[in-house]
């Protein structure tokens, strides 16, 4: 019964995967759609959109412990909102709900939280800039110096990010289309936290540093609704250079791809439909179901041939929306590591 | 060869389309009688399973305010904020026209995964749940609301009497209570590394999560059901085995001629073993289907008595569970393969050149009925030993299948020495040949009769004991209910101030103060009561001395529960050790279902002297105006909603569920009759053939065709009747041990035994109904067979 | 030779201790031969029948049918020679009642896979069934269920005929009618014939006969 509800509020407003994964393909009635040319005002676009259908702030992070254990960590909240406005109280029509991981190499814990916007449980502020819901923390003093917390049943972490680089826009300025009938988002990243901290795991505390990457996106319709999931690489290469890539895999087999290449200095290159290009080289059964372990990853312009391995494939988040989510590796012409996302695999 | 043979076996069908017919027929009605009781069985489970309480508010342990009855809504975000996972409730009394109404407001997104907030539907989303509010009400509950609030009301059975349920923010705008709450339920699941709750919460106090201790009765009405179940299930598989019989019984010669001709032994019993799963399975899916229906047809009445008693919701629709889908399917094949091996035995074994003239349905020829009354004693003397020695659940079932299938098999033999002794009285001839007429047909129609003894047994035996169950439980509502309000508080501290109030308010107040202690070695709950006309007059005990209430009343005996006395070996007037010093002896046994640990009661001042620290957290209430009453302890006294319980309304829902049980069986029972109306039914239209040559000399001496089809009829319900009588003790004897044992052995209470004569009489009639309308047409066939084919009997021409 | 017996015993078990029936009994009958087997009742000759046709096991001593010993065949052998080799017509008919006289008729060569269309219409013509082909046997008189059986038994072309009485249920016209009707056709299909019989009427219709008493040929 309540797991009803729930479907019903995350899979907001929409009923079925009919209409490309999460809903995310429902049409935008009411609520404001991305338009070309943003104008961003920093800091306020930190904070929540409530006019804009879904919104998200997305941290991953790729740590090392003191004896070089590689691990992930994923922070996330969502806003999906049931009417383009906020109310105070209970009436408050703005969802939040937000998914938090750790990955091992043989481990993956997840868990979830849920809330309503208007009675001061979940939200979003720009000045102090703090994203929260429950005890569950990304905050600080700047969008460049924050502390992240989250707590499941079974772990918790509490890291220390330093950003040391600019905001990276992505698309057309941070106009990001996500099909070939025009849906779009706004779009920025984060790519150049520099993190410490510990992990809390059921096998005791263990220290971390390492990088992150924050995503932040907000759209009314970001998907068409042929649309079936999508799967989404962020790679930080030993060079410096950074590759934000993603496949938007259409039902009938098709794909839309976009991709930004970030050098070291934040100077990017977005190239449109065609130029990134990824094949899943091997699947590994997970949750009943069979998902991509190692991808061929390849963006000719820029000299990319390399191949992608997941570093835990069982990293499936089993939560009310599942999906898939976890850091990898790359080797091939670059070598590095990042974190990829796929969603839509049934 | 294996085509040819087989086309030779199926032709056997096509010529003998009724005997098709019956088979898969009986077998299709065995499997659904079977399905549909487990389909019942198993829907009830689940739907228990799936909603143990429609608030949760007994299976979560709960934060409550430690003075007052609310709760600041910034302290549920701070505890939220500290990483507590749990969820907001707000109630209060909803004043309509009607009167007043329990509105629960929940919080969806946080409650605990297994709290069924509301049954929503289709036609409710969560835009409307939400925001635009939504409340869910029982029936009754949402007439009273109608006009009294704005929001959208839809009706929904499975929420709570008295209670409308809604969204927190909609309650609280309802209740007037903006930024308060009443509540907090606890997740069980808690995230790691939390503060602890004393120092973050210092103003609440947690309530540990309480037994609602209906699952044990739940237990109990889901026993009767299975032993319904298995009671069908033996009705059914007489039907099967009687039509499968017949119908190897009536291709003996075939078998014959076709191992005359070549084909092996192995083949024809390989081919018929195959003929017989197609047949079970078709028959089976059809049996499924049909159970299906009739578990849909029950069904709301299930759903509603457990929803009611147990407060489990129940969704309206029957799912299909593969479970008892694939248990149907399992019943009739092996339904099937029980009793086609030994016919299938019998053929193995026939010899080739044996005479192969079909006998029907023959299972008790003179030498067999003596047989099977031997194996019958037997059984009889094998139960009487369990019922005497026995002990364990098994046992009291295997006591139950002795009792059942030695009065089936000792049937025909009684049936036998009945007609013979009438014969022996016969006066005039006609009446001579019909008594050895009738004994002639006694075999042929045994089977059929053996179903019937079982249904009508099962019957007697079912409604006994649920009418026995619910004369009991009205009794025990009538005892522990009696006061029309309870009162319960967490704090003893404030017990003093809440007795002063009650006693200022209320006709009578029985404070129940209670200990958990362990006496004679059973863990039992000590209660000290204030001894008061409502205990003497509406306790009844199961046995008692003289006195029963003055000797407590003076502190110089006490009142133990019955599961206590057997537990502890003792009865009345047996000393107990109450406590270190104190030995009472007992007064008096008092039944207590449903409750695992045992009871003992003594009087108020001796508890007193005993535990000096406890003070009373319940109170009864008498009062001749619950509802006014209960408005003055909430509004003028300030005690919340939550702790005060409307027993007289309890008391009412209980009892309206016992009539709702009371269908379900009440159709189950007519169930079971018509598939033995119908096996006997098969049974008669299968003889009709071969009693054309026994008709055709009486036929011939002088008797009408006309008086011949009266005098089958007059056959048909003689035997009934014989049956049924013997079915009336055979089904008390049933309902006894279900009673007196399967409940002891399961749950450690007894149920007394009540008699309901108009109730077997009335059965009486239906079976005998049921046998005459069976009877009603090979009797019109015979009436109506062409003297032609009574004169063939006469030309050897072949 | 199509049938050899040779120093055939058998005994039945009975209250009083095994019960001999047969005592040692030989004989031989060759391609097209027709016996006639007589001897009063309890003489052996029905069980003699039934041990060669492999509807019983005989004791002692060997039976071959063409060539193939009988006595020492499982039930599997001994089901396949009667569905191919051998013949039996029954005194009782033993017609499937739910098949038409058309299915009866071809039912044997169909079990033994030797169904002949053409050979089957001969016979029913033959014996007068043609008329009855989509009837069932009980609508038929007893001489018509005979006949049937007869064309069912020559319709699977067995090299040994075994009849037990065969026109024993039979008024005495039908009974020669129908024993004329066998006779010819049987030897016309060239199989042998072992008839068992009480009526020396009609053992004097056949090429040689036997007579069996206290399980002795005499």
């Amino acid at each position: 019964m309540i797991g009803k509800l729930l479907c019903l509020v995350l899979l907001l407003p929409a009923q079925a995967l009919a209409q490309g994964f999460a809903g995310l393909g429902t049409d935008a009635e009411g609520f404001a759609v991305p338009t070309p040319n943003p104008a961003f005002d920093f800091p306020q676009d930190h904070a929540a959109h409530p006019d804009y259908r879904i919104e998200w702030w997305y941290l991953t992070a790729n740590l090392t412990g003191p004896d070089g254990t590689a691990y992930g960590v994923q922070w996330t909240l969502f806003r999906s909102a049931l009417a383009p406005e906020t109310r105070g109280g209970w009436a408050d029509p703005q969802v939040w709900f937000a998914h938090a991981a750790v990955t091992t190499p043989d481990q993956h814990l997840v868990a979830e939280r849920i809330a309503r916007g208007g009675v001061g449980q979940a939200g979003v502020t720009s000045q102090p800039f703090e994203a929260w819901i429950d005890d569950w923390q990304m905050a600080g003093s700047s969008f460049d110096d924050l502390t992240l917390t989250a707590r499941g049943n079974a772990f918790a972490y509490d890291l220390e990010l330093a950003a040391n680089g600019p905001l990276v826009f992505h698309g057309d300025n941070g106009f990001s289309v996500k099909s070939a009938q025009g849906q779009a988002s706004y779009y920025y990243s984060q790519p150049y936290y520099e993190v410490s901290g510990t992990l809390t795991l059921p096998q005791g505390d263990v220290p971390v540093t390492g990088a992150a990457w924050l995503d932040r996106e907000w759209s009314s319709q970001p998907l068409a609704d042929t649309q079936s999931g999508w799967d989404w690489f962020s790679l930080s290469f030993d060079t410096g250079d950074k590759l934000m890539g993603f496949l938007l895999r259409e039902d009938e087999g098709a794909s839309f791809s976009s991709a930004t290449w970030i050098e070291a200095d934040g100077t990017t290159t977005s190239y449109a439909d065609g130029a990134f290009a990824a094949q899943p080289l091997e699947w590994s059964e997970v949750a009943g179901r069979d998902v991509p372990s190692r991808w061929a990853v390849q963006l000719p312009d820029k000299g990319i041939n390399v191949t992608v391995d997941v570093l835990n494939p069982k990293a499936w988040m089993a939560l009310s929306i599942p999906y898939w989510e976890g850091p990898v590796t790359v080797q091939g012409s670059h070598t590095g590591r990042g974190y990829l996302e796929m969603t839509g695999y049934e | 060869m294996t085509l040819t043979a087989l086309t030779a076996l199926l032709s056997h069908w096509r010529c003998n389309g009724l005997q098709f017919f019956a088979m898969v027929a009986g077998l299709a009605l065995a499997t659904a009688l079977w399905s549909g009781v487990q389909a019942i069985n198993s829907e009830a489970r689940a739907s228990y399973d799936a909603a143990a309480a429609t608030l949760g508010e007994g299976q979560f342990d709960q934060l409550l305010p430690r003075s007052g009855d609310r709760i600041d809504q910034s302290t549920y975000i701070a505890l939220r904020r500290a990483g507590l996972q749990i969820s907001p409730v707000i109630e209060g009394r909803l004043r309509t026209e009607e009167g007043g109404i329990r509105l629960v407001g929940l919080d969806p997104l946080t409650a605990p995964g297994t709290i069924a907030p509301v049954g929503m539907q289709e036609d409710a989303n969560l835009d409307d749940f939400l925001i635009r509010g939504v409340l869910f009400a029982a029936p009754d509950v949402a007439v009273a609301l109608d006009g009294a609030v704005s929001q959208r009301i839809i009706t929904d059975p499975s929420v709570a009497p008295g209670v409308a349920l809604t969204d927190i923010g909609v309650a609280q705008a309802l209740l007037d209570a903006d930024n308060q709450l009443s509540r907090l339920i606890i997740a069980t699941a808690q995230p790691m590394g939390l503060p602890d709750l004393g120092t973050v919460a210092p103003d609440l106090i947690r309530q540990p999560a309480q037994d609602a201790g209906a699952d044990r009765l739940t237990d109990s009405f889901h026993l009767n059901l299975t032993a319904f179940g298995f009671l069908s299930f033996a009705v059914g598989i007489f039907i099967v085995h009687g039509t499968i019989s017949l119908a190897f019984e009536q291709r003996r010669s075939m078998v014959r001629t076709l191992r005359a001709l070549g084909v092996p032994l192995t083949t024809l019993i390989g081919l018929m073993i195959s003929e017989l799963i197609v047949f079970a399975v078709l028959a089976g899916g059809i049996g499924v289907a049909l159970g299906y229906v009739i578990a849909a047809v029950l069904l709301p009445n299930v759903a509603a008595t457990l929803q009611g008693l147990y407060g489990a919701s129940v969704s309206g629709t029957l799912q299909l569970r593969p479970e008892w889908w694939v248990s149907g399917m399992a019943i009739a094949v092996l339904g099937t393969g029980f009793a086609a091996s030994g016919a299938l035995w019998k053929i193995a074994k026939m010899p080739l050149l044996a005479s192969a003239r079909p006998r029907a349905w023959a299972v008790a020829s003179g030498e067999t009925a003596r047989r099977l009354g031997l194996v019958a004693v037997t059984l009889f003397l094998v139960g009487g030993g369990i019922a005497i020695w026995g002990q364990g659940l098994t046992l009291a079932f295997v006591l139950l299948a002795c009792l059942l299938i030695g009065a089936a098999l000792i049937l025909p033999l009684l049936l036998r020495s009945a007609v013979t002794l009438a014969d022996s009285r016969a006066r005039s001839a006609m009446w001579q040949w019909f008594w050895a007429d009738t004994r002639q047909q006694v075999p042929g129609m045994s089977l059929a009769l053996m179903a019937l003894l079982l249904a009508t047994a099962a019957n007697v035996g079912v409604s006994t004991m649920v009418s026995s169950f619910r004369v009991t439980f009205v009794d025990f509502l009538d005892q522990r209910l009696a006061p029309e309000l309870f009162i319960r508080i967490e704090d003893p501290s404030q017990s003093p101030y809440v007795e002063a109030i009650l006693l200022s308010e209320a006709q009578d107040v029985l404070p129940l103060l209670s200990a958990e202690t362990e006496i004679a070695g059973v863990p039992t709950e000590l209660f000290g009561v204030r001894v008061g006309p409502t205990y003497r007059e509406n306790w009844l005990f199961l046995d008692e001395t003289e006195d029963v209430w003055d000797r407590v009343e003076t502190g110089s005996a006490a009142v133990v529960s019955e599961q206590f006395a057997r537990r502890a070996g003792l009865w009345i007037e047996d000393p107990v050790i109450v406590a270190p010093g104190l030995t009472l002896p007992i007064a008096a046994i008092v039944a207590d279902y449903g409750n695992p640990l045992g009871q003992a009661l003594i009087s108020e001042p001796l508890f007193r002297s005993l535990y000096p620290d406890i003070q009373p957290l319940s109170f009864g209430v008498r009062t001749s105006d619950p509802t006014a009453l209960r408005n003055t302890l909430t509004d003028a006294h300030g005690l919340p909603e939550s702790a005060i319980t409307d027993q007289s309304r309890i008391k009412a829902f209980s009892l309206g569920v016992f009539e709702r049980t009371f269908t379900v069986t009440g159709a189950l029972n007519v169930l079971t009759l018509a598939v033995a109306a119908f096996a006997i039914l098969m049974s008669l239209l299968t003889l009709a053939s071969i009693r054309v040559p026994q008709l055709a000399p009486a036929w011939a001496l002088g008797l009408t065709r006309r008086t011949l089809g009266q005098l089958e009829l007059l056959r048909a319900v003689v035997l009934a009747m014989v049956t049924t009588v013997l079915a009336i003790p055979l089904g008390l004897m049933l309902a006894w041990v279900l009673l007196s044992y399967v409940n002891v052995e399961a749950f450690g209470w007894k149920l007394p035994l009540y008699l309901f004569p108009s109730h077997y009489a009335l059965l009486t009639l239906f079976a005998l109904l049921a046998a005459a309308l069976a009877a009603l047409w090979p009797a019109i066939r015979l009436a109506r067979t062409p003297p032609s084919d009574l004169l063939k009997v006469f030309a050897n021409d072949r | 030779m199509v049938l050899i017996v040779q120093d055939v015993t058998k005994s039945f078990p009975s209250a009083e201790g095994s019960v001999p029936v047969l005592r040692g009994v030989s004989l031989s009958l060759g391609r097209g031969e027709t016996l006639a087997l007589t001897g009063e009742s309890g003489s052996g000759k029905s069980t003699l029948l039934h041990l060669i046709g492999g509807l019983d096991r005989a004791d002692t001593g060997s039976i071959t049918v063409d060539g193939r010993e009988v006595t020492t065949m499982n039930d599997t052998d001994r089901a396949a020679l009667r569905r191919s080799d051998v013949g039996v017509i029954f005194q009782q008919f033993n017609l499937i009642p739910s098949l038409t006289v058309e299915a009866n008729i071809g039912f044997q060569a169909r079990l033994a896979g030797a169904f002949d269309a053409g050979h089957a219409q001969q016979l029913s013509k033959a014996l007068g069934l043609t008329e009855h082909l989509n009837k069932y046997p009980e609508a038929l008189s007893g001489g018509q269920q005979q006949r049937v059986a007869i064309a069912r038994t020559l319709t699977a072309r067995p090299k040994l005929v075994l009849a037990d009485e065969p026109t024993g249920n039979l008024d005495e016209a039908t009974a020669s009618e129908v024993l004329g009707q066998m006779l010819r056709l049987v030897r016309e299909t060239g199989a042998a014939l072992l008839m068992v019989t009480h009526s020396s009427s009609v053992a004097r219709r056949m090429e040689r006969h036997v007579h069996l008493s206290q399980g002795h040929v005499v």
